[in-house]
């Protein structure tokens, strides 16, 4: 068969041109919502970036202040979130990857892990209020943490899993063909050539919880004092930005701006390095 | 134990088998069977190894060369549904039932088909096995690095550059990176699987090189697609078909007079 018909391949230049437009178009779209919103917060947050934003805690009405016991709180809160997530997430993902593999468990596991993956953050906030809040009568630092430890660790359960599945068999075949155990093999050789993976998949989980505010309005409540012992009730920047923006004082308002600014860059600089990372595992 | 894939008509005369020398067999099979599941891979396979020499797989794919030399250090274990059954003898002592699989592995050695090493340095790839077994102060691994590189003949290419990756390597040059990791532990045998599939003809040829000396104190057993290569590099040849090992003796007689026609038309490329 010959070449189409000069009408038909202008049909066709003009279905693909079409079609192209419709992409660039959509994609245009997404890009533009994303430079709206940090333009916005650019505009509106840059303004009060100060060294009193990380030096003064959270003022009065009227006074100067800044958000240092609400970047401590989230700090310490995230620290000790992402602790248990990695640690939890590390293992089980693990354990997915190299040993529950295509078992009964194993599957039921990775389909739960996707639930937990699309849970509301709210619920998990209630569930954590029902676990730690309410028995131990208050609100703390602890909860909090749990609560961002539950959003955490899904995604990284299934990053590491990813990462892990993608090593070939060949090198745990050839780790234990040296006579070495498989958890030895896995630890010593499948983490290392999966590291910058499973960091990648760490940032991804810091990213998702760093701006999480539902979860901890049930849990760590919100503080205005700088009290770093997770026991207590705790600020975090999510729920300070919440409980500021919708109160009536021009002042308020700006620090909220300002720490939403804050969490957006955070995020941005994590899904960065995590990218950067992610590119540099192809190189040997 | 029935098969799903019934054995061919023609297939199941006897093997033909020139074996060496009782006294001189360094590995010695026998009647193994191997099982993925249900479905049979090896047919009562018998392969006699002499000591210190290379001993050739060849077949067309899918003929089991390479479940054979899974089987001889146990790697099939690491999958479930896996089964061999059978004696592996070495040097009298049934690989299968009595040895722990860690002291076949550290007796038997394995080089894959596609270079595989580990993403650290070339010094700790080679010191990766020998830390497994026991402690050794740094003077003496450097020794044992050192050996193994020069062995694998790797040593004048890597010297100035221990510390880097061992990923960093060219194809060729990890392949023999993961033959001097093999080899850094002491086997007293080394299994290789078409060790050279993924090398430039250079490559292969230093690489086989490498194991002819290597041959002078350990005993080989190569897999290969490469008719030239089998010819080239060993001493005994042992030609499969389905499942079965068709025919069994010294390369040189083997590649000049094969005993059966089968034999015949998969060397001189009628078929396979």
């Amino acid at each position: 068969m010959r070449g189409a018909s000069p009408a038909r391949a202008r049909r066709r230049r003009l279905v693909s041109a079409l079609f192209a437009a419709g992409c660039v178009l959509a994609t245009l779209i997404a890009l533009a919502a994303l430079a709206m919103i940090l333009w916005t917060l650019v505009a509106r947050g840059a303004g009060g970036l100060s060294p009193t934003l990380f030096t003064l805690d959270q003022p009065a009405p009227g006074s100067v202040g800044g958000l240092r016991n609400a970047i401590v709180g989230s700090l310490v809160m995230c620290a000790i979130g992402m602790a248990i997530a990695l640690t939890v997430g590390i293992l089980a993902g693990t354990w997915l990857a190299e040993y529950g593999r295509h078992g009964r468990l194993a599957t039921i596991v990775r389909f739960l892990n996707d639930v937990l993956l699309s849970a509301p953050s709210i619920l998990i906030g209630l569930f954590v209020y029902e676990l730690l809040v309410r028995p131990f009568q208050g609100f703390s630092g602890y909860a909090g943490a749990v609560a961002l430890a539950f959003l955490a660790t899904p995604i990284i359960v299934r990053t590491t899993e990813d990462m892990l599945a993608l090593q070939p068999d060949a090198l745990r075949e050839a780790g234990m063909a040296l006579g070495a155990g498989r958890g030895h093999v896995v630890r010593t050789v499948i983490w290392r050539a999966a590291a910058t993976g499973i960091v990648t998949g760490g940032l991804l989980g810091f990213a998702r919880i760093s701006g999480e505010t539902a979860p901890l309005l049930f849990t760590s409540l919100g503080s205005q004092f700088l009290d770093p012992d997770p026991a207590h009730p705790m600020a975090s920047l999510p729920t300070t930005i919440f409980q500021f923006a919708l109160s009536a004082f021009p002042d308020w308002q700006q620090l909220a701006w300002s720490g939403a600014l804050l969490i957006a860059l955070v995020v941005l600089l994590a899904n960065i390095a995590g990218r950067l990372l992610g590119r540099q595992r192809n190189r040997p | 134990m029935n098969s799903h894939n019934p054995p061919d008509p023609d297939t199941v005369e006897p093997a033909s088998i020139v074996a060496p020398p009782a006294d001189a067999l360094h590995l010695d099979v026998q009647g193994l069977d191997f099982f993925y599941g249900q479905t049979q891979a090896l047919f009562g396979i018998d392969l006699p190894v002499e000591r210190h020499r290379i001993t050739a797989l060849i077949g067309p794919s899918g003929c089991g060369k390479s479940t054979l030399l899974r089987t001889l250090n146990r790697t099939y274990e690491l999958y479930p549904r896996q089964r061999a059954e059978g004696r592996i003898l070495l040097d009298g002592e049934d690989v299968l039932s009595d040895l722990r699989a860690a002291d076949v592995r550290a007796r038997i050695g394995m080089v894959f088909q596609k270079p595989t090493p580990f993403p650290m340095s070339i010094h700790d790839n080679i010191a990766f096995g020998v830390r497994l077994y026991r402690r050794v102060p740094k003077a003496e691994m450097d020794a044992i690095v050192h050996n193994a590189l020069v062995r694998a003949a790797l040593w004048d290419e890597v010297k100035d550059k221990l510390n880097s990756s061992g990923l960093s390597l060219s194809g060729g040059q990890q392949q023999r990176l993961c033959v001097a990791r093999a080899i850094a532990v002491e086997p007293e045998v080394l299994l290789l699987d078409e060790p050279a599939s993924a090398l430039d003809p250079v490559s292969t040829a230093r690489l086989e090189e490498t194991l002819h000396g290597l041959a002078r104190d350990l005993t080989i057993v190569i897999v290969t697609h490469n008719l030239q290569q089998a010819a080239r590099v060993s001493h005994h040849t042992g030609f499969m078909y389905l499942g079965r090992m068709v025919e069994f003796g010294p390369t040189r007689d083997m590649f000049a007079t094969p005993r059966l026609d089968r034999t015949a038309n998969y060397i001189t490329g009628r078929f396979g």
